[in-house]
């Protein structure tokens, strides 16, 4: 990435309309997810307790434990792109940005250890013992499952993306001077990583 | 940017992380949601800034275009909120 | 438009070079994979235009069931289906990316003075989606012999997630013509931003840009809302998780805000393209510079954010709280302020011009005189205590295509005349083009007043049968339908001679200021030789019609005297 002081043409020159672009798909993006923080915002505020209750089913630790990781893979990636851009060391680039995609790996891992959990207590759409239970919470898990799974879908399609670069940086098709797709697959990458920043206390930290 | 400012700005967020789980712990109450979603602000804005590089652009279209969705959607649940509690 | 069909080749004719190729009509694989944006312009055009012509069918079958209060011509399910046909195929696959996806792509690059959009694969790429979408949508009619989707286009909850119709199909279809929407808007703005030729600064954009403009920033920010939405229809359907369910403490209301969060913005992506048409069509045949440049370009962007903020009056009587019906009331009457605005900025443009009646002039004047009856009638709907009364009503329908038909609709003919020789290097029969648009305006006319009076009465909408006291004002609709189909018929029958055997346009027929009118008829595939470099506004005119106004340097600098 890019220091104040580039002097690369790419960063602020012809990269511009791509990245330009991509803002404005990452925009698209925080309004999806902005339905959905309005729908958890209405029921939150409907079903206070209820949502409290469900809170405490969830797993802090492990909620705690895959903010780590995507926070890390934030680092990962965007050291991988500096490495690139500005440090032009090729093997470098490629582990950092392997090292992203095992967090990704890793968050995903991590989720279906949680979501296994919940589908064994019957805490998830549908289940029976979930539907006995008060509106609140049912409403709680739903969109539990739907942000979360909406946001792991993004995860995993931002794994595929970095796979894409990291198979073109050794392939030698991104290079220290056009990052461009490089920089616009980290952007993207980092907007899935803000995204569970606020999905991480709206679910598991409810007091 | 260096290595070690991307470093730091990582240290940052982790440390933002451990103080937000500390406070849900510690109950605050109703302003609990204010304290954490405060928190979650400042490290999107650590990511946006630093990491997404809007610091470091140019050009006055990539600062705006954040705070642009978050004012929309801000307005769409905060007209929303006029049906739900008055209901 | 048929422009690629290959048995309309007639040697001694010469078509555009992007219907052509090596002299022969294009085959359909140059086009699919052609980037350019005139061609995708063109790609868009036929098959929206197809589909405004099914859904027109659609809304003539509709009539024809309403001749009498028992006639047994459709069945009420039927009906059902088919207005919601109606609907949804006019409101997603015609009137949200009409203007913006034919005109929009084919002019934004030349009126900016750019190569191409920021992203040329990409927009090729929205089109598969929006023909995906297509598909998607039209398998809903026949898949699983369940039939289409009979829930209205707002798929409203509950009901949506019960009935056994092919809702999912509808929803996904809508889903992906929204993606194809987002990625549309998310070009143009770059396009924008980026792509200006030198000199080419915001102030001196023409108008019609702004208006593309301000619509994309919504598509960009709202569509996303109707994704998750028609998402969370799905999910309901498929997985239960309760949201929209009020049997599990679900709030069918929400659906509603989300739906109208993004439906009432939808109505803006449709109309302010049109208006910055018409703000581009005014200047020409008045012979003069636009009033208030400014002021036209900055309440496009004052719709498109109020306009973001009003969804509520669609839900006065749904059950919301009182306070917010009374907020949405107010914002509601606050987006009168910018459109009115619009209205009298063309009309005083007309001030002391040198007027040239001309077609697309005439659609402009209609597209002014039906947009305020809408627009008028919508402060009825617009008002708490009215809109009880008429909500759900015919009313509400002949409102509605007052502003959709009368706006769009009339900006998107307005549009196909004014730069239907650009386009195709031809011309239509102007005194058949007049003809067509008197009789589509009478029949428009006669359709629709009725309807606002049969709604004023108390005819609700989406019924297959009625009361007999609305026999005959109903009758009278259904005829003027006819004469309205008539003119439509004459309109694009004149279009299409126009296309294969018209007259030779000139360059710039209308004398246009634009940069458009600055190149070949039709134009060549770069549409500059040379990059143009811009040091004047769109509307200076320098043919010594008008008042000589336009002469100034600087459009945007109004002469003082005319305030």
């Amino acid at each position: 990435m890019s220091s104040s002081h580039s002097t690369s043409a790419d960063i602020q020159g012809e990269g511009v309309r791509a990245r330009l672009g991509l803002w404005l798909f990452l925009l698209s993006e925080i309004l999806l997810f902005g339905g959905m923080f309005l729908l958890y915002a209405m029921y939150r505020y409907k079903y206070a307790p209820d949502f409290h209750a469900g809170s405490q089913e969830l797993s802090r630790f492990d909620g705690t434990l895959n903010t780590i990781v995507l926070l890390t893979s934030s680092l990962t990636v965007v050291v991988a792109l500096h490495s690139l851009h500005v440090k032009h060391n090729v093997r470098r680039t490629a582990i950092f940005l392997a090292a992203t995609i095992a967090l990704g790996l890793t968050f995903l891992v991590v989720k279906s250890f949680e979501w296994t959990a919940k589908f064994e207590h019957g805490l998830y759409p549908g289940a029976k013992f979930l539907l006995s239970q008060s509106h609140g919470l049912i409403l709680f898990f739903g969109l539990y499952f739907t942000m979360t799974g909406l946001h792991a879908l993004h995860v995993m399609v931002g794994m595929g993306v970095l796979s894409g670069v990291l198979n073109f940086v050794l392939r030698g098709k991104i290079t220290p001077d056009h990052v461009t797709i490089m920089e616009n697959g980290a952007l993207y990458w980092h907007l899935v990583d803000i995204i569970w920043i606020f999905l991480f206390p709206l679910f598991y930290l409810i007091t | 940017m260096t290595y070690p400012r991307y470093v730091f700005v990582w240290v940052a967020l982790v440390v933002l992380t451990a103080i937000t789980v500390t406070t849900a712990s510690l109950n605050f109450g109703r302003v609990g949601i204010l304290i954490v979603l405060a928190i979650a602000a400042v490290k999107s804005t650590l990511v946006l800034l630093y990491f997404m590089n809007l610091l470091f652009e140019k050009r006055l279209m990539f600062k705006i275009l954040v705070p642009i969705a978050i004012g929309v959607l801000t307005i769409f649940i905060a007209l929303t909120y006029t049906d739900v509690l008055y209901r | 438009m048929d422009a690629h069909s290959g048995d309309i080749a007639a040697p001694h004719h010469h078509f555009p070079w992007y219907t052509t190729s090596e002299g022969k009509p294009a085959g359909l694989r140059g086009f699919l994979t052609s980037t350019n944006h005139k061609r995708i312009g063109i790609l868009y055009m036929v098959p929206i235009l197809s589909f405004f012509t099914i859904a027109v069918i659609l809304g003539v079958l509709m009539r024809i069931q309403m001749l009498s209060p028992d006639s047994k011509f459709l069945t009420g399910t039927l009906y059902n289906q088919i207005f919601t046909l109606h609907g949804v195929i006019m409101v997603f696959l015609v009137v949200i990316p009409g203007i913006p996806t034919i005109f929009g792509n084919f002019f934004i690059p030349i009126l900016i003075g750019g190569k191409d959009m920021a992203f040329p694969r990409l927009n090729l790429f929205t089109w598969y989606l929006y023909m995906l979408g297509a598909v998607i949508l039209l398998v809903s009619i026949v898949a699983l012999g369940k039939g289409p989707a009979d829930t209205g286009w707002t798929f409203y909850v509950p009901y949506s997630l019960r009935t056994t119709v092919n809702v999912p199909f509808a929803v996904f279809g809508v889903f992906i013509l929204g993606m194809s929407s987002i990625l549309t808007g998310l070009n143009f703005v770059t396009t924008v931003h980026m792509e200006r030729a030198p000199g080419m600064k915001f102030s001196r954009l023409p108008l019609s840009i702004w208006g593309i403009y301000a619509t994309a920033w919504v598509q960009v920010l709202a569509t996303p809302v109707i994704g998750i939405t028609m998402v969370l229809i799905l999910v309901e359907r498929i997985f239960g998780i309760g949201v929209f369910d009020p049997t599990k403490g679900g709030d069918p209301l929400l659906y509603q805000h989300l739906f109208w969060i993004y439906s009432h913005p939808a109505v803006y992506i449709m109309i302010l393209p049109a208006m910055g048409i018409i703000s581009d069509i005014f200047p020409v045949f008045s012979r003069k510079n636009i009033f208030g440049y400014k002021t036209i370009a900055f309440s496009s962007l004052a719709i498109a954010s109020v306009g973001s903020l009003v969804w509520g009056h669609h839900m006065y009587v749904s059950g919301q709280s009182d306070t917010a019906g009374w907020i949405f009331s107010l914002l509601t009457f606050l987006v009168a302020v910018p459109s009115a605005i619009k209205v009298f900025n063309w009309v005083a443009t007309l001030y002391k011009g040198s007027i040239r009646m001309d077609a697309p002039f005439l659609y402009a004047l209609g597209f002014i005189a039906l947009f305020s009856i809408g627009g008028l009638t919508g402060l009825i709907l617009g008002a708490l205590s009215t809109d009880v009364h008429t909500h759900d009503t015919y009313f509400v329908v002949g409102h509605f295509h007052y502003v959709i038909f009368g706006g769009m609709g009339f900006g998107l003919f307005a549009a196909l005349h004014y730069w239907f020789p650009k386009m195709w290097g031809r011309m239509y029969n102007e005194k058949t083009a007049v003809v067509a648009f008197i009789i589509l305006f009478v029949g428009f006319n006669v359709f629709y007043m009725t309807m606002l009076i049969l709604g004023w009465a108390g005819m609700p909408r989406r019924y297959y049968s009625y009361l007999p006291q609305f026999t005959d004002l109903q009758r009278i609709a259904t005829y003027g339908s006819w004469i309205m189909v008539g003119g439509l018929a004459l309109m694009f029958g004149n279009l299409l001679h126009g296309f294969l055997r018209g007259k030779k346009a000139a360059d710039n027929p209308w004398g246009g200021a634009t940069l458009e009118w600055q190149i070949p008829s039709p134009p060549a595939e770069h549409s500059f030789t040379e990059t143009p470099v811009i040091t004047r506004g769109p509307y200076v005119f320098t043919d010594g019609n008008g008042d000589g106004h336009g002469k100034k340097e600087e459009h945007e600098q109004q002469p003082q005297h005319k305030r």
